[in-house]
């Protein structure tokens, strides 16, 4: 395959996105401006501008009308995906990581990060259909683990809140009281910061990605361990085929560790595994640094790579792709 | 100054000026296009005057291929036409945002489908395989026995010397490697020092491992063409093609890495000397690379 590599950031990609219909890639970045393109080219349509600080992850509404980006500049912000106009702006009092509409977009769920004596804390804030009625008062703010809270999903049907983060342990909290329901424990969880959480199509389990170097992939009811997938590097980023049974592992060393290392020890691949057999299918080459964010498309014929060299590069697969066996 | 079209069959050739070619176009029967037929199938005829004024008919047959399935819903097909906006909007035209890579990704396999994790570290291991087919070729130059160590593990090495000049290229390079170790002064990277994480050699000694330069290539081969001659033999983990950036035009030469190095020596029995695209293809070891 060739890759289309498309250069519209100037700093390290953070977080990709693609809408529904898989036609849209939205792609955010440290410098300030999340930008969409298409997906099946790599042109891009355009860019969200507004944001002061690095935008750190992004998350589109089913009917691909609204986008909600957390940033830096202690904000989150809704968009209109078309037009690229602001809609409305959270404020916080720290910087906002991660975003996520829930299933049927009526809420969102924002994390914030430890900032002067502030702890971090996951916030449920409530999505108006027209954006005139929206109020930024958070329906729920959960509060407690130690360290920045890097990724928080919904879980199945919006009834809990799933969450990881420097502390390295799996939280999964009710969504309508607040209340801790269950902890991922010392022996099977990660033994380092949790730097991405992705649920699988239809949300039954989920996996989480570390610096220990292993992702793991869960049960989205129970918490229980389903699988682990053991690598070589840190992993960055984490991703789920909807189509096939693999998962995309990427990472690397430390963005200051790398200049002192050839490339081809850097391991800035994006490695393949098998879901079920937890082996290594195979890797795909082409970043100049560390990737940061991973997506797959809807359809599973696609998927799009983020590094810490400011590129995001879309790949859709050779046809010899589909009838890999191990 | 220019004859009537509707007097076509009047016009006589000393009329015309010479030098406005495109004068002469109204000459010509119109382009015709036929298809795309179900296969996918397109025809373009068209005619136009080659430099020597003849009339040249050109048939330009194509074949229509959908690469993805458009199974786009309504909505997607509607946003495929939504205005830029934002930056995108005053983007230069000469700006390159997008590229499609010069480079063909190929998701490597780890190692060749079907075997056990535990084949391919002998397979990788060129002695191993060495060691146990013809243990003739293990000789131990210092003792001169056969089959039993390597020079460089020889328990007389301290007893005899190695008498000078007989000495040749494997054992300088093995003797240096044992210096480089034992505290020479020069000069070893962090990643290579004993003790040190060998993560990174081993992934380099892959990329080079069992790696087949192929010279001789026509100008318009690419890596799918070269893929599709050498997978037969084997897995392949890595294809290369040398491209030249400027031109974009194969520069005649490229390297096959194996999984399994018993594949690539077939290849090179096979296809060394192998007529591809009217040229006769040269496939041999590649030297690796000293640094």
């Amino acid at each position: 395959m060739r890759p289309i590599l498309m250069k519209g950031h100037e700093r390290p990609l953070t977080f990709l996105k693609y809408n529904r219909d898989g036609d849209l890639l939205f792609s955010c970045a440290k410098d300030h401006t999340p930008t969409v393109w298409f997906a099946d080219n790599g042109e891009r349509l355009g860019t969200y501008r507004g944001h002061n600080g690095a935008v750190w992850s992004c998350d589109v509404s089913r009917d691909s009308m609204r986008l909600i980006t957390g940033s830096a500049d202690q904000t989150a912000k809704l968009w209109n995906v078309q037009t690229g106009a602001q809609l409305y702006t959270f404020n916080f009092d720290s910087p906002a990581r991660s975003v996520e509409f829930s299933v049927g977009d009526k809420l969102a769920v924002i994390t914030t990060d430890p900032f002067m004596e502030l702890t971090s804390a996951i916030h449920v804030k409530r999505i108006a259909r027209d954006p005139a009625d929206q109020t930024g008062e958070s329906v729920l703010v959960l509060k407690g683990p130690q360290g920045r809270i890097n990724r928080a999903v919904w879980g199945p049907l919006n009834r809990t809140i799933i969450s990881g983060g420097e502390d390295s342990v799996i939280r999964i909290w009710d969504s309508e009281t607040g209340k801790l329901l269950r902890e991922s424990d010392k022996e099977s969880g990660h033994k380092k910061t949790i730097t991405s959480l992705v649920k699988a199509a239809d949300g039954s389990h989920f996996l989480s990605g570390s610096l220990d170097k292993s992702a793991k992939l869960w049960d989205s009811r129970t918490l229980t361990l389903i699988k682990t997938y053991v690598t070589e590097r840190p992993v960055n980023a984490v991703a789920m085929s909807p189509l096939l049974d693999h998962v995309v592992l990427g990472g690397g060393q430390d963005a200051s560790a790398v200049t002192t290392t050839d490339h081809r020890a850097g391991k800035f691949e994006a490695k393949f595994y098998d879901k079920i057999l937890q082996e290594e299918i195979g890797g795909v080459k082409g970043h100049f640094g560390p990737i940061n964010a991973l997506a797959f498309n809807p359809d599973g014929k696609s998927f799009s790579s983020g590094g810490e060299d400011g590129y995001v590069r879309l790949h859709h697969f050779d046809p010899d792709y589909f009838n890999i066996k191990i | 100054m220019m004859a009537n079209p509707t007097q076509q069959t009047k016009i006589r050739w000393g009329e015309l000026e010479e030098d406005d070619n495109e004068s002469l176009d109204f000459l010509l029967p119109p382009k015709q296009v036929i298809g795309p037929d179900e296969n996918g199938i397109k025809k373009v005829i068209e005619y136009k005057f080659n430099d020597d004024g003849n009339k040249v008919k050109i048939t330009t047959t194509t074949r229509v291929r959908k690469l993805a399935n458009a199974r786009l819903s309504k909505r997607a097909v509607e946003r495929r036409n939504w205005p830029k906006f934002g930056d995108a909007v005053r983007e230069d035209v000469g700006s390159r945002l997008t590229m499609v890579s010069t480079e063909e990704i190929v998701l490597e396999r780890p190692r060749a489908p079907g075997s056990k994790p535990e084949e391919t570290k002998v397979a990788g291991d060129p002695f191993g395989t060495l060691g146990q087919k013809g243990a003739v070729l293990m000789v131990c130059r210092t003792c001169g026995k056969k089959g039993d160590h390597w020079t460089s593990r020889c328990p007389y090495k301290d007893l005899a010397l190695p008498t000078e000049g007989f000495v040749d290229k494997p054992a300088v390079s093995e003797t240096a490697a044992a210096a480089a170790g034992s505290g020479k002064s020069t000069y070893v990277p962090p990643g290579m020092r004993p003790g040190a994480e060998r993560t990174g050699t081993d992934m380099r000694r892959r990329n080079d491992e069992n790696s087949v330069r192929v010279t001789n290539l026509s100008e318009d081969t690419r890596e799918p063409d070269l893929l599709e001659l050498f997978r037969p033999f084997g897995a392949v983990s890595r294809v290369y093609v040398a491209v030249d950036q400027k031109t974009g035009m194969s520069r005649g030469f490229g390297f096959v890495n194996f999984v399994n190095k018993e594949d690539a020596q077939r290849a090179i029995n096979k296809l060394n000397g192998y007529g591809y695209d009217n040229l006769i293809l040269r496939v041999e070891w590649a030297t690796p690379r000293t640094n």
